[in-house]
């Protein structure tokens, strides 16, 4: 059987390569404008001394969650990182991970719009979806690695084929879920079809889309390990170190800063909770 | 104005290949086993008038929401026209351009649902505001013309709660506010009251009959509930398989149903609201005229004198009164009573029961009489109901002489 063996593996190297010789240029210039923008605002968390960030964090969960629970645990868990000496790698973190949904977002938002109109479409989709979902992250890391070379730029690449399917499943699903009644309300009015998707699908999807947001974080915070390992900076490079030197004290604290942080996003950015 | 004209709605694939079927009048049935396709309304024709509330009536999947539903281009006319006076000229709705019927659709019809349909993340006000905002209108007039309406349905002191907190009614008073607000002259619901509890039922109709009665719009009104039909409708259209089966006036319905199905539905309504004296008396041409006058009964010695003037009942002369619409039955002496022929059959009964007496119905004057001829209104009498026709009514039995 092995001797007909297809060679699917190096068709896959092929297009790669060509895609190298052919878009160098290109994929440089992706990479660089990614760069320098996750930089840039990773230096203005930076920028922000610790107690001024905290200070924010606070008012955010006061403002929009009115919760002081919330206050009272941002307080104690960023205080807690700071201590562990793991402030700026969190701050790394938080900028690829914003950047990552802000991206999954932009993208996965028209994605999940698109298909909810075009059912045929979501047919196709849904395969690619899975797809990107289960494939194990090493196997795209390598091209995206000979892509956009190494650092911040793979990594964030990776996280957003890892993680875009939960926003644009989530965004597909809130507005097919709209009830017709509210739509054809909109109809009966003479509403265009932008402005039944701007002022009564999106916002009856507001809370699925919502929850897309959080997977969205949640999902880019479980890539930080491996982002490490293709060179971007953050939590994700002392747990790599850790392993490689089996130092248990410091993979335990890393593995703590990467948990707090996920925590405090998640009940930050969880919908439905506004009261 | 409305004028809907031989019009076909069939849903599925290339819709047009059922009207060849229709034309040859095939059935629904056959039609959907040959082609696969759901003809939902087959040939209607159907003109509502401005000030009138027609009633599209039928059980479920007889056609009449998808009838409605064309009327505001929620539903595809497959054929036919729906002409609707439009800047001064008539526009075929059924087949205009989208601009038109958008325009059309903006600012002169409103619907209301039967689930309501209001936006759960909107409040009151909010959503009285959407179709006023969707036009672009400036703020402050929105806000101006939302109050306004509010307070038409008396909502206002709700404006600020969101939907789910107000209960049926007041979600379908919304609803009616939203449907209001564009000041539009059409006004299409869809069962509006079906989803909610008998009571409230009945106080929304009220009010539905009350604002139509300040505002005139042309209303087009489906229910399956012949009752609601016959208490709003000016105008009842009943439907059965995609057909009107039968239209006219509520009296015209209940008298002379045109088929079983009509007549089912009519044996399971109560009619004592709807019909009016003259629909059910007994001619007084269809009488006995004897020596003593018109025999109204041989049985009971029950006589109306030659002139009209005098009524004997088992040797006792009465002479008729005269009761209106409005006046206090229970002041009513016991004897025979005169009442005009648009009488409430519900009034009529009341009269018959509490004087003992026929009630006689006096014929229709023109309504600039001088005194004179008001003095002898009681002797142009035209018929007479006593008790034999009023049980004959309830139970929906044809009228047969002693």
């Amino acid at each position: 059987m092995e001797q007909f063996k297809l060679p699917l593996g190096n068709y896959t190297e092929k297009f790669v390569d060509w895609l190298v010789d052919n878009g160098a240029s290109f994929f440089d210039a992706i990479s660089e404008s990614l760069e320098w923008i996750i930089a840039l605002f990773t230096d203005a968390l930076l920028w922000l001394n610790p107690i001024a960030f905290i200070v924010l964090v606070v008012a955010i969960a006061l403002y929009f969650r009115r919760s002081i629970g919330l206050a009272v645990y941002a307080v104690v868990a960023l205080l807690l990182i700071w201590n562990l000496g793991y402030w700026v790698e969190t701050m790394q973190t938080l900028a690829l991970v914003l950047y990552a949904t802000l991206f999954c977002m932009l993208i996965g938002l028209p994605i999940g719009i698109y298909a909810a109109h075009h059912p045929i479409f979501y047919k196709i989709l849904q395969p690619i979806l899975d797809l990107m979902q289960t494939v194990p992250t090493f196997v795209y890391l390598i091209p995206t690695l000979t892509l956009f070379g190494l650092g911040v730029v793979p990594g964030l690449i990776s996280t957003i084929i890892f993680a875009i399917a939960a926003p644009v499943r989530l965004t597909y699903l809130g507005i097919s879920e709209v009830p017709e009644d509210i739509l054809e309300a909109g109809k009966s009015f003479g509403a265009t079809k932008r402005q039944i998707l701007f002022r009564i699908e999106l916002p009856a999807a507001a809370t699925s889309i919502a929850a897309g947001v959080t997977q969205c974080i949640m999902l880019s915070l479980s890539m930080v390990v491996i982002a490490a390992l293709v060179g971007a900076d953050g939590l994700g490079k002392p747990v790599v170190r850790a392993l490689n030197t089996v130092d248990i004290a410091s993979g335990f604290e890393a593995g703590l800063a990467i948990v707090l942080l996920a925590i405090l996003l998640d009940r930050l950015f969880k919908a439905g909770q506004e009261k | 104005m409305i004028e809907i004209k031989n019009l076909d709605v069939v849903f599925g694939p290339q819709p047009e290949r059922a009207l060849p079927l229709l034309d040859a009048k095939q059935g629904r049935e056959e039609i959907r086993k040959d082609t696969g396709l759901v003809v939902g309304v087959n040939n209607a024709n159907l003109t509502i008038n401005r000030g009138e509330i027609c009633v599209l009536m039928g059980l479920s999947g007889s056609g009449k929401s998808s009838l409605l539903r064309c009327i505001n281009g929620l539903n595809d006319t497959t054929r036919g026209s729906i002409n609707i006076d439009h800047d001064g000229g008539i526009v075929d709705f059924a087949n205009a351009d989208v601009n038109i019927k958008r325009e059309i659709c903006m600012k002169r019809i409103s619907m209301v649902f039967q689930k309501f349909a209001l936006m759960p993340w909107l409040t009151v006000a909010q959503n009285v505001a959407m179709p006023l905002e969707l036009q672009g209108i400036d703020k402050k007039e929105i806000k101006q013309r939302v109050d306004v309406q509010l307070d038409l349905v008396g909502l206002k002191k709700w404006a600020k709660l969101k939907p789910s907190e107000l209960s049926g009614g007041m979600q379908q008073r919304v609803g009616l506010a939203r449907a209001l607000v564009t000041e539009s002259d059409i006004l299409l619901m869809d069962e509006p009251f079906s989803a909610l509890d008998p009571l409230i039922r009945t106080q929304l109709q009220d009010e539905l009959i009350q604002l139509q009665e300040k505002l005139q719009k042309t209303i087009v009104f489906v229910s399956h509930d012949l009752d609601e039909a016959l208490k709003l409708g000016t105008n009842i259209a009943i439907m059965k398989d995609g057909i009107i089966v039968q239209q006219g006036k509520p009296e015209d319905i209940l008298l002379n149903p045109e088929n079983d199905y009509v007549r089912q539905f009519v044996a399971h309504t109560n009619p004592i609201h709807v019909l009016k004296a003259k629909s059910i008396m007994r001619p007084i041409s269809d009488m006995e005229f004897t020596d003593r006058g018109y025999c109204l009964s041989k049985r009971h010695d029950y006589w109306l004198s030659k002139d009209q003037q005098q009524v004997y009942y088992r040797g006792d002369e009465f002479s008729p009164q005269l009761w209106q619409t409005g006046q206090d039955i229970v002041k009513l002496s016991a004897a025979p009573t005169c009442v005009a022929s648009d009488t409430a059959m519900h009034d009529v009964m009341e009269i018959r029961y509490h004087t003992d007496h026929s009630v006689f119905i006096m014929k229709d004057l023109d309504e600039d009489l001088d005194d004179d001829e008001k003095n002898h209104r009681d002797e142009k009498i035209q018929g007479v109901i006593g008790d034999k026709e009023l049980y004959h009514t309830l139970l929906g039995k044809m009228m047969l002489n002693d």
